[in-house]
């Protein structure tokens, strides 16, 4: 048999030759997309290639001390203060989102005003969520520089980026969904916990995902509020790097800048096993 | 006295009028077919019935609506909506397991037993005549079943809350010919147990399964009669010219 719809490349050339803008937007497209690739290809290889090297059984000492500048305690750190600020966000922007959308009126005023609020929030510098974080939770509070003053500035910083994703996965639930479980009787609650947040299920996760990656990636926020101590934390009132700020820190010194790329790849790592976690996670919870 | 009776109703969207003094004695055990043209109101009236437009903002009802003698606006809306069931125009699945979508509505007005659930799941399917079809599949999702399996299961979504009343609102206009028969037929066989009120575009439709007829024009009921007689000695002018295709 003959397939009938496959074109070899003259027939393929006669067609751009008919119309050469569309080579041209070709052309664009797939040497945009080579860039891209390459640039990421670029910068991961590069760290790979430095980092990888200077990797030692050293590096991953309990102790921190400054022979072996140790980023077991970053790693620890990095890992409350992901959890800590997580469970003060999500739940907060989740279920101010489930007002938005479920429950305030269209076109109320207060609605409006919130939504600008959230969007000018999440367009602010992290640095200034660390100095509202320095002057509120460090020093007013009296917290001091702390894991808890971290997780709480880092918390604000990404619950504008946690509404705005569940709200709007909570709007791509369509319509007929509601009114399917209103009309079986069931009150707004239930329709709420048991049709429509696990529909926006996949949209919230991958807001809070985003999340994750600001979170393990800031530092500016970080060095104001949770300091730069390398040690475990005894209490959640201890100061605490995290893999970040250890690499800021490190690289800064200019005495171990091997060690900085090979935390940056344990840093790169870290990011690739919770994001993959994190899927595999959505995908148990959405298949319910 | 029918199962439901409508006097004096009138619904207005904001300054918009919908319905029109609206009464009607709608009978059990029969189907009653709402006719009319686009935006005269028949959807609008028949989701009076189970309340749905009291989530409508900007919507003001005036009148009275009396489910077996009783107002409906004195039941309490969640037994209100058990009693009347609805199935809407779109087959609308909820995203999860054949089994989960037929037990939710039995799990909201409290039924937790597993044994229960799986005798009412049964029956249900088996009342919306798609049990042979499913009941290998009860565990899969809803969304991979085809439009007419899948309005075939919400209708079977509704019976599993034992209503009374089964509102159907143009259950039929997005599905293929043969589905769309599969239902008639299915309808056919509720209303012995069912009192059945269904809206639709389709005239043939309506001659073939119901028993009355109403006819609504702007937001007014027109006529409203035994189907024969509606369809082949109309009372109304406008009734003749709507059914004889010069308008709509």
């Amino acid at each position: 048999m003959i397939q009938i719809n496959a074109q070899n490349i003259h027939q393929k050339l006669r067609t751009y030759k008919r119309s050469p803008l569309s080579l041209v937007l070709l052309l664009l497209v797939v040497s945009a997309t080579i860039i891209t690739v390459s640039v990421l290809l670029f910068i991961i290889g590069y760290i790979l290639v430095k980092g990888i090297p200077n990797i030692t059984t050293d590096l991953f000492a309990w102790k921190y001390t400054s022979e072996n500048v140790s980023l077991a305690p970053a790693i620890i750190n990095t890992l409350i203060i992901v959890i800590l600020a997580l469970l003060i966000a999500v739940p907060l922007g989740i279920f101010a989102a489930i007002y938005l959308v479920e429950y305030a009126k269209r076109g109320n005023k207060l609605v409006e005003m919130i939504r600008l609020t959230t969007e000018t929030l999440a367009g602010i510098p992290s640095i200034i969520y660390g100095l509202f974080g320095l002057l509120f939770f460090v020093t007013a509070m009296g917290w001091g520089f702390s894991i808890l003053a971290g997780a709480f500035t880092l918390a604000i910083m990404i619950l504008p980026v946690i509404m705005r994703t569940t709200e709007e996965a909570l709007k791509a639930v369509p319509d007929s969904y509601r009114e399917g479980s209103f009309a079986l009787g069931a009150n707004k609650l239930r329709t709420v916990f048991r049709i429509i947040l696990p529909s926006a299920m996949p949209g919230i996760l991958s807001g809070i995902i985003l999340s994750i990656g600001r979170i393990v990636g800031e530092t500016a926020a970080l060095l104001y509020t949770a300091g730069t101590v390398a040690e475990t934390p005894k209490n959640l009132f201890s100061s605490g790097r995290t893999l970040s700020v250890h690499m800021y820190v490190l690289s800064s010194e200019g005495l171990y800048v091997n060690q900085a790329y090979a935390t940056a790849v344990v840093l790169l790592v870290t990011v690739i096993i919770i994001n993959w976690l994190s899927n595999f996670l959505a995908k148990k919870i959405t298949k319910g | 006295m029918g199962k439901i009776t409508i006097n004096n109703l009138n619904l207005y969207y904001g300054d918009f009028h919908a319905l029109k003094d609206i009464n009607l004695d709608i009978e059990a055990n029969k189907i009653t077919a709402l006719i009319g043209p686009s935006g005269c109101g028949k959807s609008t009236l028949l989701k009076c019935l189970n309340r749905m437009n009291d989530l409508v903002e900007n919507c003001k009802i005036t009148g009275k609506i009396l489910l077996d003698g009783e107002d409906i606006y004195n039941i309490d809306v969640s037994l209100l909506r058990k009693r009347v069931g609805m199935v809407f125009q779109k087959p609308n699945p909820f995203p999860m397991s054949v089994y989960d979508n037929i037990a939710f509505g039995p799990r909201t007005h409290g039924i937790r037993s597993k044994v229960k659930l799986d005798d009412i799941v049964e029956k249900s399917l088996k009342a919306a005549a798609i049990w042979d079809e499913l009941k290998d599949r009860l565990k899969k999702s809803a969304l991979e079943l085809s439009g007419g399996q899948q309005q075939r299961l919400c209708i079977a979504r509704a019976l599993a809350v034992q209503p009374e009343v089964l509102l159907m609102d143009e259950p039929t206009s997005a599905l293929d010919p043969i589905s769309t028969s599969k239902i008639e037929d299915l309808v056919l066989e509720l209303k012995k147990n069912y009192t059945i009120i269904i809206v639709t575009h389709n005239m043939q439709q309506a001659a073939r399964i119901s028993d009355k007829t109403v006819f609504m024009l702007n937001g007014e009921v027109i006529e409203y009669n035994d189907t024969e007689k509606l369809f082949f000695m109309p009372q109304d002018k406008r009734t003749e010219d709507y059914i004889t295709g010069r308008f709509g």
